[in-house]
């Protein structure tokens, strides 16, 4: 009753929406499909997150580590805490590491910038569950440009 | 089961409006099993309408529909849906499905009900469409035939599940002579090779009083008439010979029920 | 007096409206709670699936690239004065995946799909075609309208799918290929901003609401279609503009709800 064309049509047609989707899922919205507990999680205090947002990345000398996961305010501290979301492959990192909100561009995104501390043989490596406690907030262009002024201010 | 009645189909008091329209008022008569009986009247009085009423697709607002005696607006709609494997219509524009062909039209009830393999159903397929001359259009769409073949073929559709009665709704409405005179041949071959019962619905005289056993005149919301065919043609009464005769003016008025002419005229917007 | 009439005027119609809905419902019940027959009803559903999907690719497929294209090229003839036009990726991805993957794949549904159903059913109650399945005893509501109901609820969100990726990919067209953005850059912000929870899955959510509206509308207006030339012109217009309507304000709840 039915003709080949158009079961083939209607399957290509159902096919090409699960395509589709997929593409919008992983390749739009970058979902990663994370194995089991192949990931850990960290987090830091900042003062002043920016424009920092969930899924912001997080880089070593510009790799991506892992993502920002949650972004929260410490009821009691009245700061930021940002939960990082870490790649499980990137694990020695030392607890003397710190965390800087930087800018990609003069106006672009913000991610999380972690520059790895020293090693020696006393050094123990952050592992899930601890906090980064060296950061450094985000610059905000207002203050810059107020610094600036001042400082220009001063020269006349 | 005790002995089957001589009637198939009886109809008892039966009164149907539309909206504020009354089509029937007290409409009471039989339908003989195995016999041809044709039902006519002029156009617009809702033939069509009685017809739906037996098939149980309309409901009444009085009376009752009793086929082979079970009231058809009394029972649940799988029982109804029982009822109308046993009966079948062929409508007007023969409502052949427009997006399968020949084929599968004639095919479709079999496969819906009769659970039948598909060889088999080919070869009865075949069957009915040898019996109404269109064996050679199988494969063809409807929009493909004319509008007597397409006739045809809905006949062939219709008596595809062996039903009891079939039930023609304006058969020879618009039909070239030839048409006409197959579709009078089948109508009666059918009716005396499967002993169908057979209702026909029309207005044109010649050929329902042609083929017809028993003939109800149905006017004015009522049945102002019955009988045989020859009892019907012996009969002087006026309204009858009119309808017959086909004269444009008589006791079936050619004018719409209106206000006075002149006052009408006269009178301008009210 | 003129003020109880227009009183009585607005009852009335509320009593059509209510009426119509009523009616509207019961069609919709009486198509879905039959029982299914997957022998005899997944033939029927490829079919309409054909119909109503297949047939309205092409149309979703070039308007999802061109609102694609021109959205970039509107976004980025605004963003390239601040400096910022890498942010041309996440604009267009956020208002299609938002709003105009579900509205726009609505809308022209609406029109090619919805008015093609509406008119293919008046044309069968108006041929008789759906008397002759009740005489054949078998429910036209089962055999005709549940098979494109159900082919215009699965279609409509695939299409909304495939209108948001092209419309994405026109974006990147323009953007990247034209306009020259860097390909990393316009790739990785507008992953960055576009989330699976509150884009693509609302997007989903809408297009399957306007997917039941739509195909709801459309069948009912056929199948109560006045049977002649004339009804089913109008009903077909009834559909479009109805369905449209209904998708219009039920778009805006959705995104009240949704991001409000």
């Amino acid at each position: 009753m039915l003709s080949r064309k158009v079961e083939i049509w209607v399957g290509l047609f159902l096919l090409a929406g699960i395509a589709a989707f997929l593409v919008l899922v992983f390749k739009v919205a970058n979902v990663e499909v994370q194995a089991g507990n192949s990931s850990y999680t960290l987090y830091a205090r900042f003062t002043n997150v920016g424009g920092l947002k969930v899924r912001s990345p997080v880089k070593v000398g510009g790799v991506v580590v892992g993502r920002v996961s949650q972004i929260e305010l410490d009821p009691e501290r009245l700061v930021a805490v940002v939960t990082l979301n870490m790649d499980g492959r990137y694990r020695n990192f030392p607890e003397s590491s710190s965390l800087s909100i930087l800018t990609s561009g003069l106006l672009g995104e913000q991610f999380l910038g972690l520059t790895p501390g020293f090693v020696d043989d006393e050094s123990v490596m952050l592992k899930d569950g601890d906090r980064i406690a060296d950061t450094k907030s985000a610059l905000v262009l207002e203050d810059l440009i107020g610094q600036f002024l001042y400082s220009m201010g001063k020269k006349d | 089961m005790n002995h089957k009645s001589d009637t198939l189909v009886e109809i008892r008091n039966l009164g149907f409006s539309r909206g504020e329209r009354v089509i029937y008022e007290d409409i009471s008569l039989a339908i003989p099993r195995g016999k041809v009986t044709a039902i006519m009247g002029p156009s617009g009085i809702g033939k069509t309408t009685l017809l739906k009423l037996i098939a149980g697709q309309l409901t009444p607002d009085h009376g009752e529909v009793l086929f082979d005696g079970v009231d058809i607006h009394k029972v649940s709609r799988s029982e109804l849906f029982e009822l109308r494997k046993r009966m079948s219509m062929l409508f007007q524009s023969g409502a052949l499905f427009t997006d399968i062909n020949v084929f599968d039209n004639v095919a479709f009830a079999l496969r819906e009900h009769s659970g039948l393999d598909e060889a088999i159903i080919r070869r009865i397929v075949l069957m009915k469409l040898e019996a109404v001359g269109l064996r050679g259009a199988a494969q063809l769409m409807p929009s493909e035939l004319s509008g007597g073949m397409q006739r045809r073929a809905a006949l062939a559709r219709a008596i595809a599940l062996e039903p009891e009665m079939v039930m023609y709704d304006e058969p020879f409405a618009g039909q070239d002579p030839i048409s006409m005179g197959v579709l009078v041949k089948l109508i009666r071959e059918l009716s005396d090779a499967l002993s169908l019962t057979s209702v026909v619905v029309s207005h044109d005289v010649g050929e329902v009083l042609g083929i017809a056993d028993y003939v109800y005149v149905i006017a004015d919301k009522k049945i102002i008439a019955e009988g045989t065919p020859a009892e019907l043609k012996a009969s002087d009464d006026a309204r009858l010979r009119q309808f017959i005769g086909g004269e444009p003016d008589g006791p079936v008025p050619f004018h719409y029920p209106a206000a006075d002419y002149q006052k009408e005229l006269v009178g301008g917007v009210n | 007096m003129a003020l109880i009439d227009a009183v009585a005027r607005l009852g009335r119609a509320a009593i059509g409206q209510v009426t119509g809905m009523g009616r509207a419902g019961l069609m919709l019940w009486g198509a879905l709670v039959a029982v299914p027959r997957p022998a005899k009803g997944m033939p029927l559903l490829i079919k309409q699936l054909y119909v109503v999907g297949v047939q309205s690719l092409i149309i979703i497929l070039v308007s999802g690239l061109f609102i694609g294209m021109v959205l970039a090229l509107q976004g980025y003839t605004i963003l390239v004065d601040f400096g910022t036009e890498e942010s041309l990726g996440p604009m267009v991805a956020l208002s299609l995946l938002r709003e105009l993957g579900p509205v726009v794949t609505a809308l022209l549904f609406a029109g090619r799909a919805g008015s093609a159903l509406t008119a293919e059913i008046g044309l069968m109650k108006s041929t008789e075609q759906l008397s002759s399945l009740e005489m054949m005893a078998v429910d036209p509501l089962r055999q005709i309208i549940a098979p494109r109901f159900w082919a215009g609820v699965i279609s409509m969100p695939i299409l909304a799918v495939l209108f948001t990726a092209v419309g994405i990919w026109g974006g990147h067209i323009v953007g990247v290929e034209w306009k020259g953005i860097d390909h990393g850059a316009f790739w990785s912000i507008l992953q960055a901003s576009v989330e699976w929870r509150q884009d693509i899955v609302n997007c989903l959510i809408k297009s399957l609401v306007f997917a039941i509206v739509v195909t709801w509308i459309a069948l009912y207006r056929g199948y109560e279609v006045v049977p002649n030339p004339e009804g089913i012109s109008k009903a077909t217009t009834s559909t479009v503009v109805q369905s449209s309507l209904a998708v219009l304000a039920l778009d805006f709840l959705l995104t009240a709800i949704m991001f409000g």
